[in-house]
């Protein structure tokens, strides 16, 4: 590191900036992706086809177990931030553990919640409110599950190469992924669950 | 020293972020589960809590618009495109549904039993 010039120092940054930006707009589509699943969800929720409705199949205190189950390992993943930063290796491993168990069994919980509707014959092609709950909350167990890889593939990198630069990078891009599936679960919450019990 | 007084003003920083959305969220929980308010207000209010908590994670959790990232500006303004499309997308589509069933005359419910109706006549 010493070996560096003060300008290959600038560089690294302004190319660390450069890619977190790029990540972060990334992010913003997917919020998009998620504002037209969304806006899906509402206008098709009505359309329950003589099956039934969101107020006969949500078990509001699973819903809330598994909401706050996300919003702390959402909250450990940013102390894992903190860890990282001030290059306490052994902190942000165990935080990243806890983050991967806690988004786990939030999964495990979502995918119970599934096959429970599903065998009860509350598919997806039950009725259109069906398919668009389905769909959208899916859509963000699917992040959920692809971003439990990414803390696998981050333990290993850290475990082998330790917190250089480029794990780092990736390591805060991670949290900013992880921190926005929980706001998107906010949302998810809210309109789906909350809404369609009131 | 000073380095470790601020390492502590940022687990602050996370931890009340984290104490305010649980209780934001235990509020939305109990107004709804309790019947407090009923329809519209209902509906108002557990939105307001929403929206509450997505300002509460962004600050808290997200550091949005804080100057340390050198490209702050940018994010913002990624953010904010972002939230006109949302609105375009979510407000327009919940427009115009709600004006073709205005148009046909119908509610959402009675267009459900007359599909229904349609779909037993077999295609």
């Amino acid at each position: 590191m010493n070996d560096l010039t003060a300008e290959q120092i600038h560089e690294q940054n302004e190319h660390r900036a450069t890619k977190t930006l790029g990540f972060w707009i990334y992010l913003m589509t997917d919020c998009i992706l998620f504002a037209s699943l969304f806006a899906t969800y509402i206008v098709l929720r009505d359309g329950t086809y003589g099956g039934p409705s969101g107020k006969d199949i949500f078990d509001m205190p699973f819903v809330l177990a598994e909401t706050l189950i996300l919003l702390t390992s959402s909250f450990i993943c940013g102390l894992v931030m903190l860890a990282a930063k001030h290059k306490q290796k052994i902190w942000a491993v165990v935080g990243l553990v806890v983050t991967l168990l806690l988004g786990a069994a939030f999964l495990a919980l979502e995918l119970f919640e599934f096959t429970k509707l599903a065998g009860e014959g509350y598919s997806w092609q039950a009725s259109a409110f069906l398919s668009a709950f389905f769909t959208l909350v899916g859509t963000h167990g699917l992040h959920i599950a692809v971003g439990l890889l990414w803390v696998l593939v981050m333990l290993g990198q850290m475990l082998r190469r330790g917190l250089t630069a480029g794990v780092s990078r990736r390591l805060a891009m991670f949290g900013l992924y992880w921190h926005f599936l929980d706001i998107i679960w906010i949302f998810i919450f809210t309109i789906v669950y909350l809404m369609g019990v009131a | 020293m000073e380095s470790q007084k601020r390492t502590s003003v940022e687990i602050l920083r996370y931890g009340i972020g984290f104490v305010l959305a649980i209780a934001l969220t235990l509020i939305a929980y109990f107004l709804v589960v309790n019947q407090v308010l009923t329809g519209a207000g209902l509906v108002g209010a557990i939105m307001g809590l929403a929206a509450v908590q997505l300002l509460v994670q962004l600050l808290f959790f997200l550091h949005f618009g804080s100057k340390q990232a050198s490209d702050a500006r940018w994010h913002q303004a990624a953010f904010y495109f972002m939230l006109i499309i949302l609105i375009i997308i979510v407000g327009g589509s919940l427009w115009i549904m709600a004006n073709m069933n205005y148009n046909m005359m119908m509610t959402p419910e009675q267009m459900n039993e007359y599909m229904m109706k349609e779909s037993n006549k077999g295609f």
